[in-house]
């Protein structure tokens, strides 16, 4: 990749960490909160969500649309709801529900040298060799 | 926005899905913050460069909004270090091998329609809210 499309990667990774820190996403009370559905809910992280899935949708449709033909758009996964897909998705979910750090706000904890993120962080990434070594990386 | 009020969390989602919009047209790949890290763990991974400067960025541009914004600070940690590694092995094993996590799977397939991304979400959250209802009800 040249040197103008990796800034241009660096300024998006920029706006998904604000993102993130701006929305409250890397605090995890409030990540917990929306999940303790029986408790204090805290509706926030919907609102994120709605918000990102609305503005990556619509800019994908209206890409596929109206974008140039030389964009190489990835398409959406044709991938069966298969067994490795079901038990992933609910081995993250107790993980998530556990610590209330997905992937992205551990990173972005990272750049206040938050303890747990500096604990999370690795084992994160254990086990994720740990599940490509074993599974492959693609599911 | 040192008040948080629910403008925060659109604000926050409307940069995140730019953000992977961006990332998209750029690599060309769904820009799911677990694929990228994972992908940058194996050796023969042929774009590994564009995956970190991406991360990077991520964490810079956190950093950044700690500093500027009292809202974004805002930190209530709420498990014992020894919780918070038993979670992060899980989120590890769990994304990977579900082939995506809050973002790839959440942000970017919910919003292409990806119909094993929308069954995955709903499992994650699904497992997240029993999870934590267990946790603060059985455990705690």
């Amino acid at each position: 990749m040249k040197a103008g499309k990796l800034f241009l990667i660096l300024v998006a990774g920029s706006l998904f960490g604000a993102g993130l820190a701006i929305s409250g996403m890397t605090d995890p009370a409030r990540v917990i909160g929306f999940l303790d559905v029986f408790g204090a809910w805290d509706p926030a992280l919907i609102v994120v969500m709605a918000g990102a899935v609305g503005v990556y949708g619509l800019g994908m449709l209206a890409l596929r649309r109206f974008g140039s033909q030389s964009l190489k758009l990835p398409l959406a996964s044709a991938s069966p709801i298969d067994r490795r897909l079901i038990i992933g998705a609910a081995i993250f979910g107790v993980g998530w529900g556990l610590g209330g750090f997905c992937p992205g706000p551990a990173l972005a904890n990272l750049g206040a040298l938050r303890v747990e993120a500096l604990l999370f962080v690795p084992a994160m990434a254990i086990g994720m060799l740990v599940a490509q070594r074993g599974f492959g990386a693609d599911r | 926005m040192d008040h948080y009020t629910l403008f925060n969390p659109l604000i926050g989602g409307i940069l995140i899905g730019l953000a992977s919009l961006v990332a998209t047209v750029l690599s060309g790949k769904i820009p799911g913050i677990s694929g990228v890290f994972g992908r940058l763990l194996v050796p023969a991974t042929p774009d590994k460069t564009w995956r970190a400067v991406f991360l990077l960025g991520l964490i810079g541009g956190a950093a950044l909004s700690f500093v500027l914004w009292q809202s974004a600070a805002l930190y209530r940690p709420m498990r014992p270090l020894v919780v918070m590694a038993i979670a992060g092995l899980l989120v590890g094993f769990g994304t990977r091998l579900g082939g995506g996590c809050t973002s790839g799977h959440g942000v970017c397939g919910v919003g292409m329609g990806a119909k094993d991304s929308i069954a995955a979400t709903l499992i994650f959250m699904g497992a997240g809210m029993l999870t934590v209802f267990i946790y603060h009800r059985v455990i705690q």
